[in-house]
């Protein structure tokens, strides 16, 4: 069990979000960074869909009541064990009775704690993720708070495997580490600020210049951005002729434009169903680059065919696939 | 069927069933969901109705299993039209009809007078004229449980409050320009609060969770301030 000394700006429980009721309206909610949550996962011997806690900027500090193997993945909030650095991106040993905490953001937005076993909240509409607005899933359908415990299931195999290694080197130490990382070629938040979008729906009905700008101009991520959407600020983007739109549905990644010309990205608390022109959307392999920008933070958009984009998401999937092997190989 | 298909991203397609907001574009869509809810094709994630579309989401790993060679997208298109081809609308399942019972005016609805005096009716006209009408229930969004409700009478039409109320409680009922609608959860909201339904809309551990399904037909039953008590107390 993990008890909250301090909740940090917005700490929640999330897995791959909550599919098979948007036709009620029911949003997906899930990790905004998919791959770090996923990636966390693994590096525990969990399934990629276990719930993980998703913290953002400002990190919580977290008692560990027992020992655990954990993995902290996404972005550098500065994560320490009792005072002392510990890296992400690979299985790490706590030993019951540590502090983990956050410091300053280094890069990124948000970084996800994996726990063999997963964390044990009750499963609402087949999913632990936190559906903060309907106050649903999750832990108690919030965000943490300070004095909130949290429990884990068991694990499997595989999690046990690596608890055994690690804890045969811990030796008087709080925590023990693997001297290898997982995030290799898969993620590297620090370089890119390109980010691959296939034109929208209504791309034709912006005008040239405006279609241009999209493709060439940064953008600036504003302080009215959050788990829903990501306000932008950048050259104003206009139609041709204003049109009324019938609302249809939306997905992880759309790029929608309300008539004052500022590009609205939808994620992963969008609403199902949205009534803006689309512009573009954002080939899911680099949703997790923009679920790390915070805001300040400039990105440009680079185009991409459908084409390219499902073979790109179809790469990253063999190599997750591999790290999952990988994985279990690294402890036979 | 008659049809367009068109990407949503890498993960999503949209099948366009009309380009207006008509009944019938609506029964198509109707037609589409029921046929996805009983023969759900092996590669869908969900499925997203919408006034004149259906949104299938899909897992693009799927079809590298099936053919390596060809894009997953084309692959899902060939899957939908097929089974488009092969729909026909009239094949829509009997429309529901739902009572929602309302307790109009009061504190359950303070712009009611607000509405009436706009339109140059009396409180009682418009509670007449609200729940007289025949409506339909387009689709579910906003919220969850939330109906986008077209067939409301033009004459109790109110454009939206100026400034939005913080809260809006969970079940109220509102008009916003000609539409009408109910909120499911408590948001913030522009819409003319007219009265209050004591039934639950999104109920999270009910299969389905919503009360209002898109195809329904509505209709609002004024209660007095008495009976909506007693539906609350009766629900526990």
């Amino acid at each position: 069990m993990i008890t909250i000394i301090k909740p940090g700006i917005l700490t929640s429980i999330q897995d791959l979000g909550r599919y098979g009721f948007q036709k009620y309206g029911v949003i997906a909610s899930g990790a905004m960074d998919q791959s770090a949550h996923r990636i966390a996962n693994l590096l525990v011997g969990n399934e990629e869909n276990a719930a993980t806690l998703e913290i953002t900027l400002l990190g919580p500090a977290i008692a560990f009541n027992e020992d655990a193997l954990i993995s902290i993945c996404g972005g550098d909030l500065s994560a320490t064990i009792n005072g002392q650095a510990v890296r992400r991106w690979r299985p790490v040993f706590v030993r019951g009775g540590s502090t983990l905490k956050f410091g300053p953001g280094k890069a990124g937005c948000r970084a996800y704690i994996a726990v063999a076993g997963g964390f044990d909240v009750p499963v609402v509409m087949n999913s632990k993720s936190t559906y903060l607005r309907a106050e649903i899933g999750g832990f108690s359908g919030r965000a943490l708070k300070e004095g909130d415990q949290i429990a884990w299931s068991s694990h499997g195999n595989l999690s046990g495997i690596m608890i055994k290694h690690l804890k045969s080197n811990l030796k008087d130490h709080f925590f023990m580490e693997c001297d290898w990382s997982a995030a290799g070629d898969l993620i590297d938040y620090t370089s890119r600020r390109s980010i691959r979008v296939m034109e929208g729906r209504q791309f034709e009905l912006f005008t040239k210049g405006s279609q241009e700008k999209f493709f060439s101009e940064p953008f600036t991520v504003t302080s009215e951005s959050d788990r829903m959407g990501y306000r932008l600020k950048g050259p104003l983007l206009t139609m041709e002729k204003a049109e009324e739109m019938i609302s249809e549905a939306v997905s992880f990644g759309t790029i929608q434009v309300p008539s004052e010309g500022n590009p609205i990205v939808l994620l992963a608390d969008r609403q199902t169903t949205g009534g803006y022109p689309k512009i573009g959307q954002i080939a899911a392999v680099d949703l997790p680059y923009l679920a790390q920008a915070k805001p300040g933070d400039r990105v440009y958009f680079t185009k991409v065919t459908l084409d390219e984009a499902q073979s790109l998401y179809l790469e990253q999937e063999t190599k997750i696939k591999q790290l999952k092997i990988g994985v279990s190989l690294k402890f036979r | 069927m008659e049809y367009g298909i068109h990407p949503l991203g890498d993960h999503a397609i949209i099948i366009e069933l009309g380009k207006d907001i008509y009944e019938e574009t609506q029964q198509k869509v109707q037609v589409v969901s029921a046929f996805l809810d009983e023969h759900p094709p092996c590669w869908m994630v969900e499925y997203i109705p919408a006034f004149t579309t259906v949104t299938v989401f899909y897992d693009p790993v799927y079809f590298t299993n099936i053919n390596k060679a060809k894009l997953p997208y084309n692959q899902a298109c060939g899957q939908l039209s097929e089974m488009l081809e092969g729909l026909k609308a009239g094949n829509e399942k009997e429309q529901r009809v739902v009572e929602i019972p309302v307790c109009y005016g009061g504190e359950f609805g303070p712009d009611l007078e607000h509405v009436a005096t706009i339109n140059g009716l009396t409180a009682e006209e418009v509670i007449k004229i609200h729940s007289s009408g025949d409506y339909l229930v387009y689709m579910i969004g906003f919220a969850p449980g939330f109906p986008y409700v077209g067939g409301m009478p033009e004459n109790i039409a109110a454009p939206r409050r100026e400034s939005p109320r913080l809260k809006i409680p969970a079940r109220s009922v509102g008009i916003a320009g000609e539409q009408t609608g109910i909120y499911p959860i408590e948001t913030p909201g522009g819409w003319q609060l007219i009265g209050r339904t004591p039934l639950e809309l999104f109920q999270p551990q009910a299969e389905p969770p919503s009360l209002l399904r898109a195809g329904d037909k509505l209709r609002f039953r004024p209660i007095s301030h008495k009976e909506y008590l007693e539906w609350e107390n009766h629900k526990g």
